[in-house]
């Protein structure tokens, strides 16, 4: 999502954070550049090699919505790739966001939000998860491994690994029913960085030259993880590099070796862990360092951050559907990589940024604004956990309030059928009568409650349940 | 190698930043061993640092032949002064001058500022360089700014030594396009006679090679650097109200220096916030106006305008502040957001300062954009974190450019230039 210029003297005035037409513009011409090519030859792929091509692909819930919005042929040839029965799609956080670092309530819900989404799209539900940029820690396993899923994709970073290989399966140290599948980075990159770099000792790259590593590897080494975004095809890659011929030519060279594509949850199914892996500072496949440095390397950065997460409880409370969606944009890990201040990030993208102050200070008025937002929901004086158990009160409220409903339109209706025998028209007076009196109860119902909650809490606590009051009767 | 410099200002009697900057570079020159550095000031005070490098006083130089007592001329130069100059000196007046006003010893008097007659006094400086170029040995010259280039000129002329320019600024920076015919008759001509010419940014570099017409060969870029803070400025101590920032405007209230927008961009943000407070330091013709314009905003009273500041006092301002904004239209260098970084002051500049080619922890505007400079005069007011980050990595980064390199880079240039004036 590309934020829109955002000055501090917008801040109160206005609530639309977005660059629509930098939206649209980008992404259309993303996805006329590389979706649609790379995915038409997925596409072929998979229909014409009995099934032996297989991709898997992990698409984040706000990427869902933009294509929904701007390009919704993608969604349609993902459905036909999903046809196929050759392809599998992989959990994520909704937001493509760092949550999982900061709070785990809105990690779990973020991914159960995306899950869902996936399922409605493609009618399956994910059991494996790549998280933001293959961001993966020991802790972050254990709260993967509560919410079910079989398998975590992460990269094969060398200061993780060691002399070990990544072509093996591992599992989560801290939970070691969660398996871990780790990304061979050489090899992945020598696609998604190298093919087209006329400088490269191996270059040009072809399919049997690429087949030949896998198949020279020692005996073994079984899972070989390929993973890289779909822009290396069309975008990092040019369409002219010939990089679609090389994938065409993969399955065949492939099928000569021996060697077997399978998505992600194939190869946990068959295959077992060989070790558990130690992850204790978190992992990503960002730049040289392989951490989060890129996110959260300066100052400017961890503040941002710990802005925007400090309204994360309260967030995660309401029912607001702005401040949900405006949620998931703001947590966008680009919005942190654009402060970026390492000296490998010196000549970077920024977008619409000309440096990472102008980045940090427009993301800061942004959440100024948006934390105002949140604040004006609830009174700042209550502590989250009073808070929730005062929403709690009040949802339940709701619940109470239809079943009494119901039970008052049961007996209703059992007054209608006794009063059934006599003329229309009295009965429709009665009707109308008993309207009304269906209108008064209700009244009395809420105010009842309303007064019950509020008698128990302080006067301030009182306003939070008058402001939902109005709720049930509407 | 011996350099005989050309300049118009030295410390601790400057106007401006040529002065500054004249000081910074020929000391960082000195500290290469082999150095020897030949400084020409029209009127020195006799307070100047001369450890480093040799001051001759065009205001001591004879260009009429006047038969005075050894003991009268010491008397008369003062301290600082070697009377033994003077005689050398007298023996290469080379013609008749005696048409215009000298001294009893023959000498021309000098204000050393920059007065009404400015082009008499810029010709008689000529004058006297040409004494000066018959009597010293060197092997370079070196004019600092369009003041002394006929000089230069002059010296080259008469001792076939290759010239060396230096661009502080042109007359297309100090007038917003509108230049001066006879300045930029001057500065042509100096540069058209230059062997080689350093410019103090790539801005100026591309002016000079633009609207002067040099080829781009013959001019490079010399960024400023600047000095280490002396002990005493060190430990003036850092006055910060916490309930209130300052925002410090510091400079020649010109056109140059885009002022009115820093009082635009005040206006702004103080729609917005009543806890910031903004300095207009300096003194300049468009102050008057700018009084005008702040009352017409209704920000008086948070606008505060208390002159020219000198010394120390310039350090106390910028200790005492939170942000220092540099709205320059065009600005050739800039020395003094590199000064504020020293303090320990977050910057705002703007991308048509010469200062923003080598700085990156400092923000960045168009001088244009008032909503760019309020919103970064926000931002800086009410995050912590990047005014921490700007105050730390921006000392960091300033304390790594230094005059040193700069002398370095200066005595490359040389032995090009005299390579390259000897073979062709």
């Amino acid at each position: 999502m590309h934020l829109k210029r955002y000055r501090f003297f917008d801040v109160g005035a206005d609530h639309y954070y977005y660059n629509d037409y930098a939206n649209d513009v980008t992404l259309t011409d993303m996805v006329q550049r590389s979706y649609m090519p790379a995915l038409q030859t997925l596409l072929q792929l998979c229909e014409n090699n009995n099934k032996q091509f297989k991709v898997a692909f992990s698409i984040s819930g706000v990427t869902l919505e933009q294509l929904e919005i701007y390009a919704s042929e993608v969604i349609v040839i993902l459905q036909k790739l999903n046809k196929t029965g050759c392809v599998e799609f992989i959990a994520e956080p909704y937001s493509h966001g760092l949550s999982s670092l900061a709070n785990e309530k809105c990690f779990v819900e973020e991914v159960k939000r995306q899950s869902k989404k996936i399922k409605e799209l493609f009618g399956k539900k994910p059991t494996i998860l790549r998280n933001s940029s293959l961001l993966y820690s020991d802790e972050i396993g254990e709260m993967v491994n509560k919410m079910g899923f079989k398998a975590v994709l992460t990269e094969g970073a060398k200061q993780i690994l060691g002399w070990k290989s990544p072509h093996y399966l591992y599992h989560c140290a801290n939970a070691p029913k969660l398996k871990l599948l780790l990304r061979d980075y050489k090899l992945s990159d020598d696609i998604c960085l190298r093919f087209n770099n006329n400088s490269w000792s191996e270059f040009p790259l072809t399919a049997s030259k690429y087949t030949d590593w896998l198949s020279s590897l020692p005996e073994g080494e079984n899972v070989i993880n390929i993973f890289m975004e779909l822009q290396a095809i069309g975008v990092m890659q040019p369409l002219d590099s010939n990089i679609l011929e090389f994938f065409k030519a993969l399955p065949q060279e492939a099928a000569q070796r021996g060697i077997r594509f399978a998505t992600p949850s194939e190869i946990v199914k068959e295959n077992d862990s060989v070790a558990p892996l130690e992850v204790p500072y978190p992992l990503t496949w960002n730049d040289e360092e392989r951490d989060t440095s890129s996110w959260l390397g300066n100052d400017l950065q961890r503040e941002a951050f710990n802005k925007l997460y400090s309204v994360a409880e309260r967030v995660y409370m309401c029912n607001d559907r702005r401040i949900k969606m405006d949620w998931d944009y703001l947590q966008g890990s680009a919005n942190f990589r654009f402060m970026n201040t390492k000296s490998s990030a010196e000549n970077m993208n920024r977008g619409i940024y000309e440096s990472a102050y102008d980045a940090f200070t427009n993301y800061m008025n942004i959440i100024a604004d948006f934390i105002k937002r949140v604040d004006a929901l609830y009174p700042e004086g209550i502590e989250n956990d009073e808070l929730n158990s005062l929403l709690t009160t009040i949802r339940n409220q709701d619940d109470e309030i239809k079943i009494l409903e119901t039970k008052l339109g049961n007996a209703l209706a059992a007054l209608e059928h006794f009063n059934q025998p006599e003329d229309k028209e009295a009965a429709n007076k009665d009707t109308a009568v008993a309207k009304n009196e269906l209108g008064a109860k209700e009244k009395k119902v809420t105010t009842k409650k309303a007064k019950k909650t509020a008698s128990k809490k302080s006067k301030k606590k009182g306003s939070v349940v008058e402001n939902k009051k109005a709720k049930p009767t509407n | 190698m011996k350099v005989l410099m050309f300049g118009w200002e030295f410390p601790p009697h400057i106007l401006g930043g040529l002065g500054t900057a004249s000081y910074g570079l020929t000391k960082g020159m000195s500290q290469q061993e082999d150095m020897d550095i030949t400084f020409c000031i029209p009127k020195p005070w006799g307070d100047e640092d001369q450890s480093f490098l040799k001051i001759i006083g065009m205001n001591r130089t004879p260009i009429v032949w006047k038969d005075v007592d050894y003991n009268f001329v010491k008397e008369r130069l003062g301290d600082g002064a070697d009377p033994q100059l003077y005689y050398n000196q007298r023996d290469h007046i080379y013609g008749d001058f005696r048409h215009i006003h000298t001294n009893d010893l023959g000498c021309v008097e000098f204000s050393g500022k920059y007065p009404d007659n400015l082009y008499e006094e810029i010709n008689n400086y000529s004058i006297v360089a040409g004494v000066v170029a018959r009597q010293q040995n060197y092997d370079i010259i070196h004019s600092h700014d369009w003041l002394t280039y006929p000089a230069g000129i002059h010296a080259k002329q008469v001792s076939g030594k290759p010239l060396v320019i230096h661009v502080h600024a042109t007359d297309f920076d100090r007038s917003r396009g509108n230049v001066n015919p006879t300045v930029y008759g001057i500065e042509k001509n100096g540069m058209d006679h230059a062997d080689h010419i350093m410019c103090v940014s790539e801005l100026t570099r591309q002016t000079v090679i633009n609207k002067y017409h040099q080829d781009p060969r013959k001019v490079s870029t010399m960024h400023n650097a600047v000095s280490p803070l002396a002990p005493e400025v060190q430990a003036i101590p850092e006055v910060h109200d916490p309930k209130e920032k300052v925002v410090t405007f510091l400079g020649r209230i010109t056109m140059q220096k885009g002022p009115e927008y820093f009082v635009e961009a005040a206006a702004m943000v103080l729609k917005r916030t009543k806890n910031i407070r903004f300095v207009m330091a300096g003194s300049g013709d468009m102050l008057d106006e700018m009084i005008r314009l702040a009352a017409a905003r209704g920000i008086a009273d948070r606008f505060h305008f208390p002159g020219f500041m000198k010394g120390k006092q310039v350090y106390e301002i910028l200790k005492s502040s939170d942000v220092y904004v540099m709205p320059s239209v065009s600005e050739p260098f800039g020395i003094s957001p590199l000064e504020a970084m020293q303090c320990n002051v977050p910057s705002i500049i703007s991308y048509q300062s010469g200062c923003a080619e080598i700085l990156s922890k400092c923000i960045k505007t168009n001088y244009w954009d008032i909503h760019a400079m309020a919103d970064a005069i926000y931002s800086i007011c009410s995050y912590p974190a990047l005014y921490k980050y700007l105050r730390e990595e921006g000392k960091k980064e300033v304390d790594a450019i230094t005059w040193e390199d700069v002398g370095l880079r200066i005595r490359k240039r040389y032995e090009e230039t005299l390579k390259y004036y000897y073979n062709n």
